[in-house]
């Protein structure tokens, strides 16, 4: 109840890994774990869906649909009839700079940044 | 701000790649960098040899300024630093290099913490946004990372073929693919700058190191952007209620957006629900009470009148607050997509359904009142 986000769309094939741990390296939030012989799968409700780890994968033993998790992106998205799951987070663009206030320490602030776009 | 060569940067060499790659012309076999223009110029190649720009790891008065901008939303593209690469203190063949962005944030917090290391620090071209929005937009991605370890001609510049990147720049960057398109390896060092003197002494980083936070600071820095965003519209709202319906739902007005963009980022965790709309419509209702009860409490009303009035702040400002909260999302460091989009179906409805009901009921109170029956 009032949870959103229990799953997700993370997807782990155990038989492929080849134990390189670069998965465990980039995820933000410990979701793979060091295991003996291959990666772990530890915290897989904690996924956020940035793709760091399906993209450093070399042999493709993880999938992720990536996406920034961004209401306003999603909702103004939707307002212009466009596609919520193909809009990208529209931060960045060579005529914005919405996603302000970051450091390398700090999280993306896309959804307060976006509204002087369009 | 954007006027980076004669503005508040005197160490930063103008924006535009292709001034610096005019500059540059003169730098080509000259006294600045032996080893690469050797290597660049000296090997057969016909284009300008690139510019090695110098940086410090002092925060100036400025710098501060331009943080402080930068918070509060102010230029958003003016906080930018040239991309391309800068030498640290006096750094060798055998220096490490660090990746960045080049929004002075990032560029910053980097070079601030490796006082007293020589290293050189490559800044990718984001567009002046920071490391983790730009790798999940692909901005600071494999692509670039490859294409400016060429256009900086790191490879004759550095004997080894390592470079450090922060740990947020993975969901843009594929560490194997940059070592078979450039041949140098990619090393993900921490998530935060200020971790990078502990990790340098091992190069491996903790699990505390890897795992991203997000503290009451971190929460608080982002509420004056959020707040100015949403300004405008406030102000707008703030008058019209002002003129229709008093000074004390004007109040209200102001109360809802506060709450929605700053009590709500600093209460976040504490907040029962995991949602962000419930959250907010929780948060929107603990505030819309006093007004409730003053307007419940005001003299002179028949008893359907008193409800509505009563009605109105408990329908509207929750509303405001649940959406203010639910666009936090794209702010926080941990929403995913899909978990965000099903918030989306499941309250916005409902915000839609309670803000249209609300205002219904406040426009016919204002008739009655404009009417003189309530």
């Amino acid at each position: 109840m009032f949870d959103s986000y229990a799953e997700n769309t993370l997807r782990y094939f155990p038989e492929k890994c080849i134990n390189c741990r670069r998965c465990t390296l980039v995820c933000p939030h410990g979701v793979f774990a060091e295991g003996e012989h291959r990666a772990e799968l530890l915290n897989p409700r904690d996924c956020m869906e940035c793709g760091a780890c399906a993209l450093n994968c070399p042999v493709q033993a993880i999938e992720v649909q990536s996406g920034v998790g961004c209401a306003w992106a999603m909702i103004s998205a939707a307002l212009r009839g466009k596609d919520m799951d193909s809009c990208e987070c529209s931060c960045g663009g060579p005529e914005s700079s919405c996603c302000g206030g970051e450091t390398t320490e700090e999280p993306c602030s896309c959804g307060a940044e976006k509204r002087d776009l369009q | 701000m954007t006027n980076i060569p004669s503005g508040p940067h005197p160490d930063r060499t103008p924006m535009n790649s292709d001034d610096s790659r005019e500059n540059s012309l003169q730098a080509c076999c000259g006294s600045i960098q032996k080893e690469s223009a050797s290597a660049w110029c000296c090997a057969g190649n016909t284009g300008p040899a690139p510019v090695i720009h110098t940086t410090t790891d002092f925060i100036t008065f400025e710098n501060r300024w331009d943080h402080f901008l930068a918070r509060w939303g102010i230029n958003r593209v003016g906080h930018i630093v040239a991309p391309g690469l800068y030498r640290l203190g006096n750094p060798t063949a055998g220096s490490p290099v660090f990746a960045s962005a080049n929004y002075t944030l990032s560029f910053d917090a980097l070079r601030s913490v490796l006082s007293g290391i020589d290293a050189y620090i490559l800044v990718l071209d984001t567009n002046g946004i920071n490391v983790w929005c730009a790798a999940g937009k692909g901005s600071f991605g494999t692509d670039e990372l490859v294409r400016r370890i060429d256009v900086t001609g790191l490879s004759g510049i550095v004997s080894h073929r390592r470079i450090i990147l922060p740990q947020l720049g993975a969901p843009g960057v594929s560490a194997h693919e940059v070592s078979r398109r450039s041949g140098f390896s990619v090393e993900y060092g921490p998530v935060r700058a200020r971790d990078l003197p502990a990790y340098l002494a091992t190069h491996t980083a903790t699990r505390e190191m890897r795992t991203v936070r997000f503290t009451l600071a971190d929460r608080l820095v982002l509420t004056p952007v959020e707040l100015v965003h949403i300004l405008l519209p406030m102000i707008a709202a703030v008058i019209a209620l002002y003129f229709l319906a008093g000074p004390v739902a004007a109040l209200a007005a102001v109360v809802a957006v506060l709450s929605g963009t700053v009590l709500f980022p600093a209460l976040l965790p504490v907040i029962p629900t995991r949602d962000f709309s419930t959250k907010g419509f929780i948060l929107g209702a603990i505030v819309a009470i006093p007004f409730a009860v003053t307007f419940a409490l005001k003299p002179g009303m028949s008893g359907i009148v008193r409800i509505v009035t009563v009605l109105v702040p408990l329908l509207i400002m929750p509303v405001v607050t649940a959406y203010l909260a639910l666009n936090f999302t794209g702010s926080t460091t941990f929403t995913s997509r899909t978990g965000v989009k099903k918030e989306i179906f499941r309250y916005v409805p409902a915000m839609v359904l309670m803000a249209g009901v609300g205002t219904i009921l406040g426009i016919a109170l204002g008739i009655l009142r404009l009417m003189g029956v309530a």
